[in-house]
C-alpha cells in the first residue's frame, strides 16, 4: 500500500473541489492533492453543456464546461495535482484510505481534508410512486449523463416529474433533440427551480406546466408505457377524480437533490438532518476539525457561482489549518432558523472577537412576497434587508460583520412588510 | 432435441431438483421462459428460511420445511451463498395476541419445531429495543434465518450446470406430448425436447402446464406481497425477523435485516387475477406502514430506497402437492409451492428424486459429482490488505462501478462471463448487487450498459433491463 502525504487533500474534482483546491494553493499550502472516482475533472458539469453558468462569479455567461474549465486551468497552472480514476473508501483517523487500479490501495495523510463530493438525485422509490418498475424511469441527472456524455437518446415521448433546474433543463434537451416532452409535473403551488429556467426551457418551447400536479402510477411492463397523472389538494394529497393517464415511453425524476455524505457518515462527523449535509461553521469548518466541507455536500445550492464562493473559503481555511493559522473554536454560536427560515448554512458561528465577514446562505420554508429579512444578535437586528419575494427553490444570502453579534442567540427571519 | 429430464422452471425448486438430479448419471434440461436463472417468485419474496413452526402439522409442506432448515447450515457451505441464523421474535403488543402464544408455541412442537421459547418482555426489548415498548411477552424461533435469495437459486443453477445440466433461457414450454401412458416430448418455443421425464416446477404457471397433459385439477391464483427495502444506513434497525401475531384473516406484516444488511419490510397478500400484476399499490404500502409500526413504532420510512412486489403462486384448492399419476409415467407436477417455496427447495430436489427412484429410475450416482460451487468474489466483504492484493492481481478491482454498494468492474465481469452469466441489467444487480444501493442505479446504470454492451458485442441500445422489450436507450442521438 503506497502512503502519499500532502497538505490538504480535497476529494472531488467537480467545481466545489476545484475552487478549494485553488483557493488552499493561494493560501499557502505547498501540496494540494484532489482526489476524484471518475476518468476526467469537472464533475457534473462535464454533462452541464447548457450556458446559464457563471453570470455571477464572472458576470459572463459560460457553458458548464467552459466554467469549469476556468477553474481547472488555474488549478493546473498552481500545481493543484489531480489523482482521477480513484476512489476514497475511508476518512480514517491515521489518514485517508484511496483505491484505483492504477495503484491499488493508497493511504494519503494529510493536513487537513476538504469534503467536495456533491450530491445524487432522489429516486422514485424515495417518494415511493407505485406502479410497475419498468426500464424508462430515469432520473434526469442520469439521462443528462447518457444524452451528453454518452450520445445516447432516451426516449420519444417524456413526462416530467418535479419542476427541478435539471429537469427543466432537460426538458428544452430533449425538445432541442425531436423528442415530445408531454409535461412537466410540480407537486407544489411554486417552482422548485430558477424561474430564468422555467422561462427559457419551459415557456419558450411551449411544454406545459403543470403546477400541484404529481405522478400517481407508472404503467408498463417492459418499458414504461404510460404514467398517471393527477392534481393534489391543498395537502398535497392526489385527488383521484382529477387522473389523466399520458401515454409515454419515459419518466424523468427531478425532486430533489441529496448531498452525498457516505464518507462524512462513516467518518462519525456530524450531519444535518435538514440539509442532509456536514454541520459546518463560517470557515466551512466539519465536527471534526480537520475536515472541511463545502459545495453540494453541505447543502444543496441552486448556482455554481455561489458553490465557487463558499468552496474558496472552505479551500482558503483547510490551508490556514493545515499551516497552523486557524483560529481555535472556542466560543461557538449557532445560528438559530426564525420565521420562515428552513435552514440555514453555515450552521455555526466561531466568535474569535476579532470579526470578520460572515455569509449567511438560507432557504426559506414556504414562498412569499414583500417580506424583510432580518439578522439579529438576542434582540438586536445587525442587518436587514428587502425582498420583493422569496421561494424555497432559490437560496437567500445575507452579509455581517461578526464584530456585531453580541448574544449567543443568533437569528435569522423573514418577516412580512407591514403595509 | 433429446434429454433425460426436462425441468420446467428455473426458479429456486426448479433449480433445486435440477442439481440434486444432477447428481445421477442423467441428462438433465431445464427449460426457462425469463432471460435469466431466478425464477418469479424466488427473486421477489422476504429473503426468509423458515422453520417451519407455523406450518399446517402432518402436511406436507410441513415435512418438507422442516427437513429442509438444518441443511441449509451445508448447502450454503458448498454452494458460497450468504445465509445468517438470525433468529425470529413474535412480540404479544396486546392481551389478545398474549393468549395467542401457547398455541402458536404448541403447534410448533407438532412440527417438531422444538426449540421455539417463550420470552419475557425484558428478554424481548433487551434483544431487539426497536420493538414496540408496550411488548407484554413473545415468542423466539432460533433457527428462522434469512438468506440471499437471488445468489441462492444462482448456487443451484451454476452447480448444477457444472454437473452437466442444460438450460435453455428465454425459451417458453407450449406443449407436452404424451403416449402409450407416458410423456414423449415437451414443445418449447426453441423447439421439440424428447425426454424420459417431465417435472412442473412452473410455480405461477404450473396449472397451464399441468393442463398440457390434461391434469390441471386446481388454480394458481397469484397472490401479490409487496415490500419496501430501506437504507442501510436508516436510524432504526433490528437484528431479528420481527414477526407480528397472525390473524385470522392475515400472517401480517414483518420487519427484517436483510444479509446484507437494509431494513425489509413487508409482505402484503393480496389475490389477483393477472399472473404478471407486479406492481406496487399506494394502498398496499400504505397498510405495510401503518401495520409494521405497531411492531416497530420508529420505522423510518424516509429511508426507503426502494419497493417492489411478488407474487406466490397460491393454490386453489389449497397445500403444498406433489403429484404423479398411474396413466402417465414420467410426469411429475409440483403445485402450491408458496411462500416457503424458497426454504422447501433443498428438500424438494431430495424428495422428487427419492420420488423418481420409486418410480425406476435406476440411474447410476455420478462418480465425479462437483459438489462445490465459488461465488464471485466480493471487494466489499474483504479487509484492506485483501483489497490491495486482489487489485495488485487484477487491476479492474480498482474500479468501482457501483458506489453505493462499493461493487466493481472485475466483480461486474466475472457476473457476466461466468457460466449462465449475466445478460442483462437487472441479472448483473441479482449476481453482485450494482445498483441496490441509495441511488438505485443512477449512477451506475450507464456504465454497466457500457460494460455489458462491451462484453457482450452488442450496441447500447439492445442492452435490456431484464426481457426483451425493456431497453434503456433508444438508440445513438448522432
Amino acid at each position: 500500500m503506497q502512503k502519499i502525504t500532502c497538505d490538504v487533500l480535497v476529494i472531488g474534482a467537480g467545481p466545489a473541489g476545484l475552487a478549494a483546491s485553488i483557493a488552499a494553493k493561494q493560501e499557502g499550502a505547498e501540496k494540494v492533492l484532489i482526489v476524484e472516482r471518475d476518468e476526467s475533472i469537472g464533475g457534473i458539469l462535464q454533462q452541464c453543456i447548457h450556458p446559464g453558468f457563471g453570470l455571477s462569479y464572472f458576470e459572463e455567461e459560460l457553458t458548464g464546461p467552459e466554467y469549469y474549465a476556468r477553474f481547472a486551468d488555474k488549478a493546473l497552472e498552481l500545481g493543484v495535482e489531480v489523482l482521477l480514476n480513484t476512489m476514497v473508501l475511508d476518512i480514517g483517523d491515521t489518514g485517508v484510505v484511496c483505491m484505483s487500479s492504477k495503484d491499488g490501495l493508497s493511504i494519503i495523510e494529510a493536513g487537513s481534508v476538504v469534503l467536495a463530493m456533491g450530491c445524487r438525485e432522489r429516486t422514485r422509490f424515495q417518494l415511493t410512486i407505485p406502479g410497475s418498475r419498468p426500464s424508462g424511469v430515469f432520473t434526469a441527472g442520469t439521462a443528462q449523463r447518457l444524452m451528453n456524455r454518452e450520445n445516447a437518446m432516451v426516449g420519444r415521448r417524456v413526462v416530467i416529474l418535479g419542476s427541478g433546474d435539471i429537469g427543466m433543463i432537460m426538458a428544452r434537451r430533449i425538445t432541442l433533440e425531436g423528442a415530445e416532452v408531454i409535461a412537466v409535473v410540480e407537486l407544489n403551488d411554486y417552482l422548485a427551480g430558477l424561474t430564468r429556467n422555467k422561462v427559457q426551457c419551459l415557456d419558450d418551447f411551449e411544454i406545459p406546466l403543470l403546477m400541484k400536479h404529481t405522478v400517481t402510477d407508472i404503467k408498463g411492463k417492459k418499458r414504461v408505457e404510460s404514467v398517471t397523472v393527477c392534481e393534489v389538494d391543498a395537502e398535497n394529497i392526489p385527488i383521484p377524480e382529477t387522473a389523466v393517464e399520458y401515454p409515454c415511453d419515459t419518466l424523468l425524476l427531478s425532486v430533489g437533490l441529496i448531498p452525498e455524505n457516505e464518507l462524512t457518515h462513516k467518518a462519525e462527523i456530524e450531519i444535518s438532518p435538514i440539509t442532509n449535509g456536514p454541520v459546518v461553521n463560517q470557515y466551512m469548518q466539519t465536527s471534526r476539525e480537520d475536515v472541511f466541507a463545502c459545495g453540494n455536500v453541505v447543502h444543496v445550492n441552486d448556482l455554481v457561482d455561489n458553490v465557487s464562493l463558499e468552496s474558496e473559503r472552505a479551500g482558503q481555511c483547510a490551508a490556514k489549518y493545515a499551516l497552523g493559522r486557524l483560529k481555535k473554536a472556542e466560543d461557538v454560536i449557532q445560528v438559530q432558523p426564525g420565521r420562515n427560515v428552513r435552514y440555514i448554512c453555515p450552521q455555526e458561528i466561531v466568535n474569535s472577537g476579532d470579526g470578520g465577514e460572515i455569509n449567511l446562505y438560507f432557504r426559506v420554508t414556504g414562498p412569499e412576497e414583500k417580506v424583510r429579512i432580518l439578522v439579529k444578535t438576542g434582540d438586536k437586528v445587525i442587518v436587514q434587508k428587502r425582498a420583493l419575494r422569496v421561494n424555497p427553490g432559490e437560496m437567500e444570502h445575507i452579509r455581517f460583520d461578526a464584530k456585531e453579534i453580541t448574544s449567543p442567540d443568533l437569528t435569522v427571519e423573514v418577516m412580512k412588510e407591514a403595509i | 432435441m433429446k434429454t433425460d429430464v426436462v425441468v420446467i422452471g428455473a426458479g429456486a425448486v426448479g433449480c433445486a431438483i435440477a442439481r440434486e438430479l444432477s447428481k445421477y448419471e442423467l441428462d438433465i434440461t431445464v427449460v426457462e421462459k425469463n432471460e435469466d436463472i431466478g425464477g418469479d417468485a424466488s427473486k421477489s419474496n422476504s429473503a426468509i428460511i423458515h422453520t417451519g413452526y407455523d406450518a399446517s402439522p402432518g402436511s406436507l409442506e410441513s415435512e418438507l420445511v422442516v427437513a429442509a432448515n438444518p441443511m441449509y447450515d451445508k448447502i450454503v457451505r458448498d454452494l458460497d451463498v450468504h445465509f445468517e441464523p438470525v433468529g425470529a421474535i413474535l412480540p404479544a403488543i396486546t392481551d389478545e395476541q398474549l393468549e395467542q402464544l401457547p398455541a402458536i408455541k404448541d403447534k410448533a412442537m407438532r412440527n417438531r419445531v422444538y426449540d421455539v421459547e417463550y420470552l419475557t418482555r425484558e428478554d424481548v426489548l433487551r434483544m431487539e429495543p426497536e420493538i414496540n415498548p408496550e411488548v407484554r411477552a413473545a415468542l423466539y424461533i432460533p433457527r428462522e434465518s434469512i438468506i440471499d435469495p437471488f445468489v441462492l437459486v444462482q448456487a443451484y443453477a451454476e452447480n448444477a450446470y457444472a454437473n452437466g445440466v442444460h438450460f435453455l433461457l428465454s425459451t417458453k414450454v407450449t406443449d407436452i406430448r404424451t403416449g402409450d401412458g407416458c410423456v414423449q416430448s415437451v414443445i418449447t418455443t426453441g423447439g421439440e425436447i424428447e425426454t424420459k421425464w417431465v417435472i412442473n416446477a412452473a410455480a405461477l404457471y404450473c396449472d397451464e402446464i399441468a393442463g398440457m397433459v390434461g391434469k390441471r385439477c386446481y388454480d394458481v391464483v397469484p397472490r401479490r406481497g409487496q415490500f419496501y427495502i430501506l437504507d442501510k444506513n436508516t436510524s432504526c434497525k433490528v437484528k431479528h425477523i420481527v414477526l407480528p401475531i397472525p390473524t385470522k384473516t392475515t400472517k401480517g406484516r414483518l420487519m427484517c435485516p436483510t444479509v446484507h444488511g437494509n431494513m425489509l419490510i413487508g409482505p402484503t397478500a393480496e389475490d389477483l387475477d393477472d399472473k404478471s400484476a407486479t406492481e406496487t399499490t399506494a394502498d398496499g404500502l400504505e397498510s405495510i406502514r401503518i401495520d409494521v409500526e405497531k411492531l416497530v413504532p420508529r420505522v423510518n420510512w424516509r429511508d426507503a430506497i426502494t419497493q417492489y412486489s411478488g407474487l406466490r403462486p397460491n393454490r386453489v384448492p389449497e397445500g403444498l402437492h406433489v403429484d404423479t399419476y398411474e396413466d402417465l409415467n414420467g410426469y411429475i407436477n409440483l403445485s402450491g409451492v408458496r411462500s416457503t417455496g424458497l426454504t422447501l427447495s433443498v428438500a424438494m430436489g431430495k424428495y422428487v428424486a427419492q420420488l423418481m427412484i420409486s418410480l425406476g429410475m435406476n440411474a447410476p450416482f455420478k462418480k465425479n459429482f462437483v459438489e462445490k460451487r465459488k461465488g464471485i468474489t466480493r471487494f466489499a466483504d474483504l479487509s484492506v490488505e485483501q483489497q490491495a492484493s486482489l487489485i495488485e492481481k487484477q487491476p479492474l478491482y480498482g474500479n468501482i462501478v457501483c458506489r453505493c454498494e462499493t461493487v466493481t468492474e472485475q466483480e461486474i465481469l466475472d457476473a457476466i462471463h461466468r457460466p449462465l452469466g449475466a445478460r442483462s441489467v437487472d441479472a448483473v444487480k441479482r449476481r453482485v448487487r450494482a445498483g441496490t444501493g441509495r441511488c438505485q442505479a443512477g449512477f451506475c446504470t450507464p456504465k454497466v450498459i457500457e460494460i455489458l454492451a462491451r462484453e457482450l458485442k452488442m450496441p447500447a441500445s439492445e442492452i435490456m433491463k431484464n426481457e426483451k422489450g425493456s431497453y434503456y436507450v433508444v438508440g445513438d442521438m448522432r
